[in-house]
């Protein structure tokens, strides 16, 4: 990168690391952060999705449809999280390609499942087989985020369910009282009321997610696990400019190091934003703030 | 081969006894019941001792953290901060690395490379941090009222605390850390995925749930096995806690102490 990189060999001490930190492999983890940021970006605004839509179905008059909900909120509870990862990640696939499979070749007669294959006609495939690398990739990061989204909008639907139980039933009564209908007192009174109810709850799900995405590794896609475990191994000086021994306890040392960070910075935000939400609020912590205003 | 057989062969087969090799062909319900169910062992054995010797620690990490000593304060915090503010996944990780790194240093080091030291290591702090947190928050909440009662009865110090403070403290801490041993059990499932090998394929359930969807290429079967075991352990925790609380809880009335009110959290 730097123009006194050109022989490595001759370099030392700073100079040295500069250059080594920036080759085009380093490039690859730093990139990779931005992937951690990107499925973060993605991931939670589509995991509250789920979760409103988990929350509603749980609270909703007619049992077949709460029964679902309730069972997609509990069902996460008994589980670890990560065995959802690795079994939603072949099965969503799987979904897919035997959705496709059963569109573009109904007149197909052998067995999806052939002993210990899945085999589904080629054009059904997900990617194509010739589809370019990218494609591959994008299909692998968007198979995580949706496992993601499902895994963590069941505990956003319990954060959201639990919140919505929490806004005073007496609002609720007097909408009705009102003349609103069952929807309308839903999204006009419970809705825009439940969120300072639910955000203690979020925000701990966020901390949870932040310190979830180390996971992405194991859904096969290439991120900073990767590449840490990647770039700290030995190299010898035949493969390599820059050789050096084995580093990756130093490469696990400062992803620790960024986590730490992040979930530091997270805490203020949301600090932050309670305390914004809280003002005026009916609740002890508002009450609070108004005493210590006067 | 009988299913008997199948369980004679590979019951064991997690710490070692039994056959060495793995199925090869059949994967049949009994193998994968089988082989997930003796991986459990490991789980289990994390679980337990990690939480057993975690509780320990926590005491004295929420005691550290609620205490008016500056350095003993400041070091219980960081220590808390450390462990709850990073994936375990890359604590993992960094701890397998360090010990790798450590190994060639003295021999000394050998063990804790391997799953059955290290990894227990690993979440024997993690635990420690994460129930350090809950009793600090359990300790701050003691009624005033019971530790001036305590005073006018003449007690301090040791007594006063074995007595008064760290029984109510645990009363109080009690349902969230039911949920903290629950997800404890669950984070078990990450140590085979995190750089500590299997040695000789000796893994814990998830390691094994995860070769028959490989080998099979369905995962429709395994990962239901290993959600069945792991309500089957969720359930037996939840009871024997409740078990341990309602002996903490003996000396209210009846009525009063009714059952435990498990705030169940979702998330850690």
């Amino acid at each position: 990168m730097f123009s006194f990189c050109v022989d490595p060999a001759s370099l030392d001490g700073l100079a040295w690391m500069a250059c080594y930190l920036t080759t085009g492999k380093h490039m690859a983890i730093y990139t990779s952060l931005f992937t951690v940021l990107l499925l973060l970006a993605i991931t939670a605004p589509s995991a509250l999705i789920f979760g409103f839509l988990g929350a509603s179905s749980a609270r909703s008059p007619f049992p077949p449809l709460s029964w679902i909900g309730k069972a997609y909120i509990a069902i996460v509870r008994g589980v670890p999280d990560i065995a959802f990862f690795l079994f939603f990640v072949i099965a969503l696939d799987q979904l897919f390609e035997w959705i496709r499979h059963e569109i573009k070749c109904p007149d197909w007669e052998a067995d999806i499942w052939q002993g210990n294959d899945f085999v589904v006609c080629d054009i059904a495939k997900l990617p194509l087989g010739n589809a370019p690398q990218w494609v591959h990739e994008t299909y692998g990061f968007f198979l995580a985020v949706l496992t993601f989204a499902i895994v963590f909008g069941a505990f956003a639907a319990n954060v959201l369910y639990g919140a919505m139980r929490a806004v005073p039933h007496n609002q609720l009564e007097t909408a009705e009282s009102y003349g609103m209908n069952r929807r309308q007192v839903f999204w006009r009174i419970l809705v825009p009321q439940m969120w300072v109810f639910a955000l203690p709850g979020l925000s701990n799900l966020w901390m949870v997610l932040i310190k979830a995405t180390p996971l992405l590794f194991l859904l096969g896609v290439e991120d900073i696990v990767y590449w840490a475990r990647e770039l700290g191994g030995s190299k010898t000086a035949r493969f390599t400019d820059y050789p050096h021994g084995d580093w990756r306890m130093w490469y696990f040392l400062a992803l620790l190091i960024f986590y730490l960070l992040f979930t530091r910075v997270s805490e203020i935000v949301l600090d932050k934003l309670m305390l914004k939400l809280t003002h005026g609020q009916a609740t002890l912590a508002g009450e609070a703030q108004r005493k210590a205003a006067a | 081969m009988s299913c008997w057989e199948t369980i004679a062969d590979y019951g064991l087969r997690s710490i070692g006894i039994g056959e060495r090799v793995l199925p090869r062909e059949g994967y049949t319900l009994c193998q994968q019941f089988t082989l997930i169910g003796s991986g459990m062992i490991w789980n289990i054995y994390f679980g337990v001792l990690a939480l057993c010797s975690g509780f320990f620690l926590a005491t004295a990490v929420a005691l550290g953290k609620a205490s008016t000593n500056p350095v003993l304060q400041k070091a219980s915090a960081w220590f808390i901060f450390l462990f709850r503010g990073s994936p375990l996944f890359i604590q993992f990780f960094f701890a397998y690395f360090l010990f790798l790194t450590l190994k060639p240093i003295s021999p000394f080091f050998n063990p804790f490379t391997s799953a059955w030291l290290g990894a227990l290591i690993v979440l024997f702090l993690n635990t420690a941090a994460y129930s350090g947190e809950i009793f600090y928050g359990a300790l701050q909440s003691v009624p005033k009222g019971d530790i001036e009662a305590a005073d006018a009865y003449g007690m301090s110090g040791w007594s006063r605390f074995r007595r008064i403070t760290w029984p109510t403290m645990l009363r109080l801490a009690w349902p969230a850390y039911t949920n903290e041993a629950i997800f404890l059990f669950h984070a078990t499932t990450l140590v085979y995925f995190s750089g500590f090998p299997a040695w000789q394929q000796r893994g814990d359930a998830l390691y094994y749930a995860n070769f028959f969807a490989d080998k099979t290429f369905n995962p429709f079967v395994p990962y239901p096995i290993l959600a069945f075991y792991f309500i089957i352990l969720t359930l037996l925790i939840i009871s024997l806690f409740g078990l341990i609380n309602r002996r903490l809880n003996r000396h209210l009335p009846q009525d009063v102490r009714g059952k435990m009110k498990l705030k169940l959290n979702v998330i850690r």
